[in-house]
């Protein structure tokens, strides 16, 4: 979280997350994440990436490991969830 | 994707996706106009910039922006103003004449006063804004004085080049701002892209001002952002030549693009490029040196992939070839001299024993392994009939 709150008081005063482009990004709970794991069977190294240096992980204060949850915006299925691990 | 339209299990649809896509720009290369501008400014569209975005290029033709306004904007004159602080100014930009003064190794420039008026300019912020080393500048009225420090009279000449190019106003590389109305509400469109400075400016809606180029938005919004980018770019460029692919493959071929949270390029540079395999490595591009270095490191092939298995002639591991028959063994009725060595593992289960006629579980062990498929083996193939 501190991470997040330099960035906004810092060089960046736009909150990006607001973005048109940008879609809701939620760090998930040790709980939450084994459920996903288990659910689509595979393991941690196997989900899509997403940096730590990535300006919504830095703003949302994640850390390497933990697997965030994202709710796309689909054209074709209304909403859709989509999952990332951080890495460094 | 709901219910009847998914996909069945291990259909190749990279391929699929392949050939979906490239079929239109087999089309695209016959069509000559690959420009079309708004209002006064070109942009690269078509084939080549489909080409760009895929090979995830880092410097663009005609890098662009959008930029919206917020509410207290919308009229012309207010866009027009944001528009001025945009645009980017250099001196020789606000010269109407420039001498070079030998005697006392002076540069003096002659500076269009209506201009600076508009530009809301004077004197002193030129002043300000000319930071050379070894320099005095001194000016007054429209005339700015350039005094150079111990340099020859041959130097005076490259002296007058630098001050000419000094950045006065506006964000630096955006040559073209212009003013545009789409639906109904007021725009500026540029040529020459820098995001992060432009949703800084008063006036500017930071929220929904976006550029072409990807790796920028990587960088200011994020890869979620990136891809939603890839897939409205290359989709509007393909529906703008009045071709229509299904966003789905779009969709899939971005996913990719983004899987390792950078941006990777599709092709020898990227992703083909980087396939576990060295045979469907060399069967794409540069045969001869993949297979050297393979042979040099000493690497094996599993047999894996798709490619790999075609040129050894065996079955793919794709469609109906994924499946394998697996059976249950301590379940698997045992034949009189194996009986023997199974005794252990039935020993615990003696009731199995005595149901040895009961047929043996067939488990089908697809599932678990069209996750790992899916997400990377079918798509290298796009590229090497793309190419």
């Amino acid at each position: 979280m501190l991470l997040g709150i330099r960035r906004l008081e810092g060089d960046c005063i736009v909150d990006i997350t607001k973005h048109e482009l940008v879609p809701k990004h939620e760090i998930l709970k040790d709980a939450e994440k084994k459920a996903v794991l288990e659910k689509y069977g595979v393991t941690e190294s196997q989900l899509p990436k997403i940096r730590s240096s990535d300006p919504v992980i830095e703003m949302i204060g994640a850390v390497p490991g933990q697997v965030i949850k994202i709710t796309r915006k689909s054209q074709t299925a209304g909403e859709a969830d989509y999952f990332r691990l951080v890495v460094k | 994707m709901k219910g009847k339209r998914m996909f069945s299990p291990e259909e190749a649809i990279g391929v699929v996706a392949a050939q979906s896509l490239s079929e239109p720009a087999t089309q695209m290369t016959m069509r000559t106009y690959h420009f079309a501008g708004t209002a006064g400014i070109q942009v690269t569209l078509g084939l080549p910039r489909i080409i760009e975005i895929f090979d995830a290029r880092k410097e663009l033709a005609t890098p662009t922006m959008e930029i919206h306004l917020d509410k207290d904007h919308q009229t012309v004159e207010k866009a027009k103003k944001v528009a001025e602080n945009i645009k980017e100014v250099k001196l020789k930009d606000l010269v109407t004449a420039d001498m070079l003064d030998m005697t006392n190794l002076e540069v003096i420039c002659k500076l269009d006063a209506k201009l600076l008026k508009e530009l809301e300019l004077d004197i002193e912020k030129i002043k300000k804004a000319v930071k050379l080393k070894k320099v005095k500048v001194d000016g007054t009225g429209n005339e700015l004085r350039v005094a150079s420090m111990g340099v020859d009279v041959k130097n005076l000449h490259k002296l007058k080049y630098k001050l000419l190019e000094l950045h006065m106003k506006g964000i630096k590389g955006v040559t073209q701002a212009i003013v545009n109305k789409d639906n109904g509400e007021w725009i500026i469109n540029t040529l020459g892209s820098s995001l992060k400075k432009v949703q800084k400016i008063e006036g500017v809606d930071p929220y929904k001002t976006t550029c072409n180029s990807i790796f920028e938005i990587l960088e200011v919004l994020g890869v979620e952002a990136a891809r939603n980018s890839i897939i409205n770019q290359s989709k509007y460029t393909l529906d703008e030549q009045g071709l229509h692919v299904d966003v789905r493959y779009i969709m899939l071929l971005a996913d990719l693009m983004t899987f390792s949270g950078t941006i990777k390029a599709i092709g020898r540079y990227g992703i083909a490029g980087e396939k576990d395999s060295v045979l469907a490595r060399a069967a794409f591009e540069e045969t001869k040196k993949h297979l050297i270095s393979a042979a040099i490191r000493n690497d094996e092939d599993d047999l894996s992939g798709i490619v790999e298995n075609i040129m050894v002639n065996q079955v793919i591991p794709a469609g109906t070839g994924s499946f394998d028959l697996y059976g249950d063994i301590p379940k698997v009725p045992m034949k009189p001299a194996a009986k023997e060595k199974a005794e252990p593992i039935k020993a615990e289960k003696p009731k199995v024993e005595k149901k040895t006629e009961k047929k043996a579980e067939w488990k089908p062990k697809a599932e678990k392994k069209i996750e790992k498929k899916e997400t990377k083996k079918p798509a290298p193939k796009k590229t090497a009939k793309k190419k």
